[in-house]
C-alpha cells in the first residue's frame, strides 16, 4: 500500500503541451519506448546468439548427420533415414554403455548427495573455525579433473597401488585389478566423482540451509522436537527446491561422465576389455573418432539427450515426494 | 556440476589444442606471409617444419637425424614432435580428424603400417611426392615397401622408414636368477626347437622366481607370432588382398591366438597391456623378463627402462623363424604449407645415411638396400643391450622380410581384436568363449 501511495505522490500532474516542441517529444518518447521495450531483449540477446550458434545448430545439424550414413575419415555421406537408431537400438555395445553409465550415476550419485546432506548439516551448526570448514569442503573443487582422475588412477594401480597395498593390511592378499571387472571399476570411477563434487553439493546445501527462518527451529524446540526431527521435518523440506537443483545438474553430469573413466582407462574410448566402465559419452567419441561413424555417434548423441530427458523426469518424481509434503 | 566437470575436461582439450593450433598456425600463417615472395628461392626465408611421429622410447630414433637436418638447414628449422606410443588408439584417430578437417597435421607424418591401408585409400589428404621429384628414390628400397607408399591413383604419398625384423629382448639378471643361460647364443639355443621350448623355459623361469614373469603380456607375443605366421599364410592377417575380412579363416591368425592365451593361460605372462602406463612402469619395475623384439622395440626398451637397466638387456634369436611386425612410412599431409621442403625433409629423414643414425639411435632397421647393406649396419652392436651384435642378429633375415598386406580396415580390427585379448588374460573374457569373440569382435570392427 505504501508503495502505491508513494509512485502517486512522486507522479505530477502533466504538464499542457507545447506545440512547437511536439514533435521531438514524441520523438523522445518513441526511443524511451524502445528503450523500455527492446534494450532487455538486446541485453539478453547475446546469450541467445551464442546458444543459437553453439547450442542450437549443433543440435539440428547433428540430427542432420544422425540421419546419414556419414563417414569421418574422408567416406562419403548419404542419407539413410532412421536406419542408425534402429541399428543402435539393436546393438548391445550401447546398452552396456547405457547400463554403465546409470550404474556409475547411482553408485556415484545417491552416496554423494547424502554424504552432501550430512555435511551441509554438520557445516550449519556452529562450529569452531566454521569458514575454514566450509572452504576446505570446496577445496576438491579446484583441482582439475584430469589431475583427478590420474591420482586415482594410481591409487588404484594393480600392482603398486595404495588401495590394494591397504587391502593387504585387512587380509585381502589377492591384488584387485580394478579395471578388469565392473564392479570393482564403477567403485573406482565413482569414488573419483564423489571426491570432487561432495563438498559443492554441500556447499549448495548449506546455503539452501541459511535461508530457512530460524525462528522455525526456535518453534520446535519449544515443542520439544529432536534435531533429527527438525532435519527430517524442516530442513529437508525447506531446502527442497535446492535438492532438485542438484539432483538435475548431476542427473545430467552423471549421464555425460567422460573424462574420468577415460583417464582411468589409460586414454582409451572403450573402457576396458570388454567395455567394463565404457560410458555413453565414451561410446560416442568412440563411434565417432575411432571407427569414424560420424552418423552412427550423431545417433547416439541424440539418444542420449533423450535418455537426459528421461533420467531427470524420473528423478524430479521420485525428489518431489521428499519429506513427505505434495 | 559434473556437467561442468565434463565440460571442464572439454574446454582444457579445447584450449590445449587451440594453444597448439594458435602456435603452429602463427607460426606457418607469418611464415607464409613473409615467405611468399621468396617460394622459389627455399631457403631465402626462415621457415618451420613440424615433423609428427609416434612410439615409445626413442619411436623413430629421428633425433640425431633431425639435429643434423637443422645445423645444415638454418633456414628450415624442423620441430621433431612425438605425439604419443600408442598408434591404433591415440596417434591415428587423431591424426585422421586432423588430416579430414584440414588442420593439425604436421607437414611430415609418421604412418604406421597397420594405417597405410587406410592412408592409400584417402588420395585427397597427401602431397604427390612425385611432384617434388621423389621418384627418384624408387632405386634405395625394396619393391614392396616402395610400392605399399603408392596409393590409390598411383602417385607417390609415402617413403618408407624402417623395417620390422624380430628378435627376443630378455633380462641377463632375471634369466640368471632363474638358472637359466645368460649367454645370447646359449639363450637361442634354448629356445631353438620353436614356440614349445620358449614356454618350457618359461615355466622353469616361474618354477624359480616369483616376483616377475616371463612375458611382458599376451599382446605383444601374439603380435610376435601374427608376424611370423602371417608370412607362412600367403602375408594376410585380418584381410585378404580384396579387402575381405579373413579373420576367423586364416590360420596365422588361430595359430598365434592359441599361442598366445596358452601363454597367458599358464601364467606366464605379467598381464601388462603393450604401450599403456602399467607396461612402462612394468620396465621399470623389472615386471617381466622377455618381450618380442622387432628392431624398433629395442629403443622402445632402452628408452623406456632408462639407464638404470642398461647392460641388464640382451638380444637373442626369436623362435619360430623370421617376422616382420611394425615398420613405418613417412608422408606430407596436403595441409602442409610448405610441402617442397616437407617432401625434402621426407626424402632425407629415410635416406640411406638418415637411416643408419635412426638405427643407431634406437634400432629402427633400415628400409633402404643402400643402408642394409653398408658394412656399419652388418657389423652394428648395440650398447644398451649389453653389447649384442645386432647387425648379426638382424642383418642377414631383414633383407628377406615379407610384405604384409594389411586392408583398410586393419587398424581398428587390431584394436579390437587385441582388446578381447586382454580381456582372455585379465579374466573378464572367459577362456572357452575367447575365440569366437574374438571374431565377433573383428567382424563387428570391419563393419
Amino acid at each position: 500500500m505504501s508503495v502505491n501511495l508513494h509512485t502517486q505522490r512522486a507522479d505530477p500532474a502533466p504538464p499542457p503541451p507545447r506545440p512547437g516542441r511536439h514533435q521531438s517529444r514524441s520523438r523522445r518518447r518513441f526511443w524511451s519506448q524502445l528503450d523500455l521495450k527492446a534494450a532487455p531483449y538486446f541485453l539478453i540477446s547475446p546469450y541467445f546468439l551464442l546458444f543459437a550458434i553453439f547450442g542450437l545448430f549443433p543440435l539440428i545439424f547433428t540430427f542432420w548427420v544422425s540421419l546419414q550414413d556419414y563417414g569421418l575419415a574422408g567416406g562419403d555421406a548419404s542419407f539413410t533415414g532412421l536406419e542408425n537408431y534402429s541399428k543402435l537400438l539393436a546393438d548391445s555395445d550401447f546398452w552396456n554403455a547405457v547400463v554403465n553409465t546409470v550404474g556409475i550415476f547411482i553408485l556415484a550419485t545417491v552416496p554423494q548427495l547424502v554424504l552432501a546432506l550430512m555435511l551441509a548439516n554438520a557445516l550449519n551448526k556452529r562450529l569452531r573455525g566454521r569458514l575454514f570448514f566450509r572452504l576446505g569442503v570446496l577445496v576438491p573443487l579446484v583441482t582439475s579433473v584430469v589431475a583427478v582422475a590420474i591420482v586415482f588412477t594410481q591409487l588404484y594401480g594393480r600392482d603398486f597401488g595404495l588401495i590394494n597395498w591397504l587391502l593387504e593390511f585387512v587380509g585381502v592378499e589377492q591384488h584387485i585389478d580394478w579395471q578388469s571387472a565392473k564392479w570393482s571399476s564403477w567403485i573406482a570411477i565413482a569414488t573419483m566423482v564423489d571426491w570432487r563434487w561432495t563438498g559443492y553439493n554441500a556447499i549448495i546445501y548449506l546455503a539452501g540451509m541459511q535461508t530457512i527462518p530460524k525462528d522455525l527451529y526456535e518453534a520446535a524446540s519449544i515443542d520439544g522436537a529432536s534435531p533429527r526431527r527438525q532435519f527430517w521435518q524442516i530442513t529437508l523440506p525447506m531446502i527442497r527446491p535446492t535438492i532438485i537443483f542438484t539432483v538435475f545438474v548431476s542427473t545430467i553430469g552423471g549421464l555425460t561422465l567422460f573424462a574420468e573413466p577415460v583417464m582411468f582407462a589409460s586414454n582409451r574410448m572403450d573402457g576396458g576389455a570388454t567395455g567394463q566402465f565404457q560410458t555413453i559419452a565414451m561410446y560416442i567419441v568412440e563411434q565417432a573418432f575411432r571407427n569414424f561413424d560420424y552418423g552412427y555417434a550423431a545417433a547416439a548423441a541424440w539418444l542420449l539427450f533423450v535418455l537426459i530427458l528421461l533420467g531427470v523426469g524420473i528423478n524430479y518424481l521420485f525428489i518431489r515426494r521428499i519429506g513427505g509434503a505434495k | 556440476m559434473m556437467n561442468n566437470m565434463r565440460r571442464g575436461k572439454m574446454l582444457a582439450v579445447a584450449s590445449v589444442m587451440t594453444a597448439a593450433l594458435g602456435i603452429t598456425t602463427a607460426c606457418s600463417s607469418g611464415d607464409t606471409g613473409s615467405g611468399a615472395s621468396g617460394s622459389s628461392s627455399a631457403a631465402a626465408e626462415k621457415i618451420t617444419l613440424t615433423l609428427q611421429t609416434f612410439g615409445g622410447g626413442t619411436n623413430f630414433g629421428y633425433k640425431a637425424a633431425v639435429e643434423k637436418w637443422n645445423t645444415e638447414h638454418p633456414n628450415v628449422q624442423v620441430k621433431y614432435n612425438n605425439l604419443t606410443d600408442s598408434f591404433e588408439n591415440v596417434y591415428w584417430p587423431q591424426m585422421l580428424q586432423w588430416l579430414q578437417s584440414g588442420t593439425g597435421a604436421g607437414d611430415v607424418v609418421g604412418i604406421d603400417e597397420g594405417g597405410m591401408g587406410l592412408a592409400k585409400a584417402r588420395p585427397q589428404f597427401f602431397t604427390d611426392l612425385g611432384e617434388y621429384g621423389l621418384q627418384s628414390r624408387q632405386a634405395d628400397f625394396p619393391a614392396w615397401k616402395w610400392e605399399n607408399g603408392v596409393n590409390s591413383e598411383g602417385k607417390l604419398f609415402a617413403l618408407g622408414t624402417d623395417v620390422g625384423g624380430m628378435s627376443i629382448c630378455y633380462r641377463t639378471d632375471l634369466f640368471k636368477k632363474a638358472g637359466l643361460p645368460t649367454d645370447r647364443d646359449e639363450v637361442g639355443k634354448l629356445w631353438s626347437g620353436g614356440w614349445e621350448d620358449f614356454i618350457k623355459a618359461g615355466q622353469q623361469f616361474q618354477g624359480k622366481v616369483k616376483d616377475a614373469k616371463f612375458i611382458d603380456s599376451i599382446n605383444t607375443i601374439y603380435n610376435v607370432v601374427l608376424s611370423q605366421e602371417a608370412a607362412k599364410n600367403g602375408n594376410v592377417t585380418y584381410f585378404d588382398k580384396n579387402q575381405q575380412l579373413i579373420v576367423d579363416k586364416n590360420p596365422a591368425v588361430k595359430t598365434a591366438f592359441d599361442l598366445a592365451t596358452k601363454m597367458s593361460g599358464s601364467g606366464l605372462t605379467a598381464k601388462l597391456q603393450n604401450f599403456t602406463d602399467g607396461w612402462n612402469t612394468g620396465f621399470v619395475k623389472s615386471q617381466f623378463a622377455t618381450l618380442g623384439c622387432p628392431g624398433w622395440m629395442l629403443g622402445v626398451v632402452s628408452g623406456t627402462a632408462g639407464d638404470e637397466f642398461k647392460g641388464k638387456w640382451d638380444v637373442a634369436t626369436v623362435p619360430g623363424g623370421g617376422g616382420n611386425w611394425g615398420g613405418s612410412w613417412l608422408a606430407v599431409p596436403k595441409q602442409s604449407k610448405h610441402p617442397k621442403e616437407a617432401a625434402e625433409l621426407a626424402s632425407y629423414l629415410t635416406s640411406p645415411e638418415a637411416q643408419l643414425l635412426a638405427f643407431k639411435e634406437g634400432g629402427n632397421l633400415p628400409s633402404t638396400i643402400p643402408a642394409q647393406d653398408n658394412p656399419e649396419l652388418q657389423s652394428a652392436t648395440n650398447e644398451y643391450f649389453n653389447n649384442a651384435p645386432i647387425g648379426k642378429i638382424f642383418g642377414p633375415s631383414i633383407k628377406s622380410l615379407q610384405p604384409i598386406f594389411l586392408g583398410e580396415k586393419h587398424a581398428q580390427v587390431k584394436r579390437e581384436v587385441e582388446q578381447v585379448l586382454n580381456g582372455t588374460e585379465q579374466g573378464s573374457v572367459p577362456a572357452d568363449q575367447a575365440w569366437q569373440k574374438f571374431v565377433e569382435a573383428g567382424q563387428k570392427a570391419a563393419g
